[in-house]
């Protein structure tokens, strides 16, 4: 299923230390566009602290991140992000008093370039609330542009997250337990999206999700993290029969 | 027109906008409404003030970052027109060359503490410009040579803007046009300028990401923001403010020293208009500035007049003494934090937007 073309975005030996604890250790992986990789594993296996080390908000204490052939080891969240790598947050991190469209033009006008015109008025650019406005309207969020991103319900402050990931139009798309604390109704939008995404063809998807339901009906490929280290990697179908993660993640946390 | 003035950002308040026309109108005919020297010096502070409020708004209420160091940069402008104009001679020249060596000191100074420091946590940066401010208060008053210690620098003004210079044999509706009058409206237009470009940078897409950054530094880094960059500028911006306030006190004043300057008492009084006008607003630090410095003024005349009316009530008198002033202005302020918590601004808007 997977094309044969060359990876998007790659983790060459990646580690992290804290303290003695190795909380990412030594995982090479390359991830291929049009895939969509959802990355498996029980609590404290080190998903997240992968999704850092990946997106920047963690250094690395050896081994590379490269993004279409280029190391960007050494660039910054924000350099990261200019560069395709769009992250969604597993713990809702909004800007809690501005408005649910001002936090999605915020990613907009981030990717516009826009963000050190100081002598313009932030309203006249038009396009900009449009597109962010249309960013709102793929996640069902579009009648609730007014209201303060702290007073949404929690499910609508997830699908906020989606949409400001959705207005960066990263190359990599990174999705931290996207449906979590979502009620059963809400979780089809998110779902949709992700696949609508995929489909497209050209961007890469990394998912990160305990439902294993959602995992069976996205992944094309799964990697399962134990321990800070890639214990296994193939179709989904495969991976989950195997006997390292029947034993390893399944085992403890059960096949719901 | 008038969206493009005020950068799209209206008052959003009935009673907000009475108030705003009620200020520039006061300002803008003060000389021929109260043409008194003292009341004129009253309305020229308010235009100071407003402007210097308005760029620590821009720090604190806009993009949360808490400096102690903005008396200093008020005290660059301050002393650097005063140092010109006191060492060289009082012509436009000399005038000139000090406002650019002090809005260039400024913004190095600012661009170096923001570099230095703007990455530390905010309460270390708030420590580290504590010091720095300090640090230049101990300067001012050793190098008594230059700065003229504690006492300050007295200088002259540039002919057109000295009280003596008289342009017109009679007066204007009463009022005679002399240097005075062209200085106390090259501080209202100064002030009124600088304040509308604070308006625009704060409405521009560059003001927006330092809203972002005040709400979520982290988010807005993984949004593709650099945002020791944003807080580097914004943190210069806010010291040229200051130090346009600085010049143009001083132009008002013909004088510049440590207690109109760079006291701490006054960076106080910018924290407490600040929040009574309301943080993040800038139309706060107009209401804020006004109402304080109006306070600071007439309270005690007004007090003298309640404390008569009230001779024979017993203990009244006393309470309502001038002297006690402070102990009012400090209830008022209380009593504003308390009801006010967004403060002024955000009451009246508020008001308004609920249904």
């Amino acid at each position: 299923m997977a094309a044969p073309e060359h990876p998007v975005l790659e983790t060459h030996g990646l580690t992290i230390r804290f303290g003695g604890h190795l909380a990412v250790n030594a995982v090479s992986c390359a991830f291929r566009p049009g895939t969509l990789t959802a990355i498996v594993g029980p609590n404290g296996a080190g998903k997240t602290t992968y999704f850092n080390l990946i997106s920047g908000q963690l250094k690395a204490t050896s081994g590379h991140v490269s993004l279409f052939g280029e190391d960007i080891t050494p660039l910054s969240t924000p350099q990261r992000t200019h560069r395709g790598i769009g992250r969604a947050f597993q713990l809702t991190n909004l800007f809690p008093r501005l408005t649910v469209l001002e936090n999605v033009r915020l990613a907009v006008q981030s990717r516009a370039h826009l963000g050190r015109n100081l002598w313009s008025m932030w309203g006249r650019h038009v396009e900009l609330i449009e597109r962010a406005e249309h960013c709102l309207h793929r996640v069902a969020l579009a009648d609730r542009r007014r209201v303060i991103a702290s007073a949404l319900p929690h499910g609508d402050q997830r699908k906020l997250e989606v949409a400001i990931l959705l207005a960066l139009e990263p190359e990599v798309f990174m999705f931290d337990e996207p449906t979590a604390g979502m009620s059963v109704d809400e979780v089809p939008v998110i779902l949709e999206l992700i696949e609508h995404i995929k489909a497209q063809g050209d961007k890469t998807v990394l998912l990160v999700e305990h439902k294993m339901d959602v995992v069976r009906s996205l992944a094309d490929r799964i990697i399962v993290l134990h321990q800070g280290e890639l214990v296994a990697d193939g179709e989904p179908a495969a991976v989950i029969a195997s006997p390292i993660v029947q034993e390893a993640y399944l085992g403890v946390a059960g096949d719901t | 027109m008038l969206a493009r003035v005020l950068s799209g950002d209206f008052p959003r308040s009935r009673a907000l906008a009475v108030a705003l026309v009620v200020i520039l109108v006061g300002l803008a005919l003060a000389p021929f409404i109260v043409p008194g020297t003292r009341s004129l010096t009253v309305a020229a502070k308010v235009c100071v003030f407003v402007l210097l409020v308005a760029s620590y708004d821009l720090l604190l209420g806009y993009t949360g970052i808490v400096s102690f160091a903005h008396t200093m940069f008020f005290g660059i402008g301050g002393y650097g027109v005063g140092i010109a104009m006191a060492r060289m001679d009082s012509t436009w020249g000399a005038l000139a060359i000090g406002v650019l060596v002090s809005l260039a000191l400024s913004a190095v100074i600012a661009l170096a503490i923001g570099l230095l420091s703007l990455r530390v946590r905010a309460i270390f940066f708030a420590m580290i410009t504590l010091a720095v401010a300090a640090f230049f208060q101990i300067l001012a008053s050793q190098l008594s040579g230059i700065t003229g210690g504690e006492d300050g620098i007295n200088f002259k003004l540039p002919e057109a803007l000295r009280p003596a210079t008289s342009f017109f044999e009679a007066t204007f509706f009463g009022v005679a046009v002399n240097g005075r009058l062209v200085s106390y409206y090259l501080v209202f237009a100064v002030a009124l300028a600088f304040f509308l470009v604070l308006l625009r940078v704060v409405n521009s897409p560059f003001g927006r990401v330092l809203l972002s950054i005040r709400e979520n530094e982290f988010r807005s880094e993984a949004l593709g923001y650099r945002t020791v960059t944003y807080r580097t500028v914004a943190n210069c911006l806010g010291a040229l403010g200051a130090t346009v306030a600085g010049i143009l006190y001083a132009i008002w004043l013909r004088y510049t020293g440590p207690d109109t300057t760079l006291s701490f008492n006054i960076m106080i009084d910018i924290l407490l208009m600040v929040v009574i006008g309301g943080m993040g607003t800038m139309y706060g630090s107009v209401i804020g500035a006004t109402l304080f410095v109006v306070a600071q003024n007439y309270l005690q005349d007004l007090m003298k007049f309640a404390s008569n009316a009230a001779q024979g009530v017993p203990l009244l008198p006393n309470l309502l003494h001038p002297d006690r002033w402070l102990l009012w202005l400090g209830l008022l302020f209380i009593v504003c934090v308390y009801y006010f918590p967004a403060g002024i601004v955000g009451k009246l808007r508020a008001a308004k937007e609920k249904p």
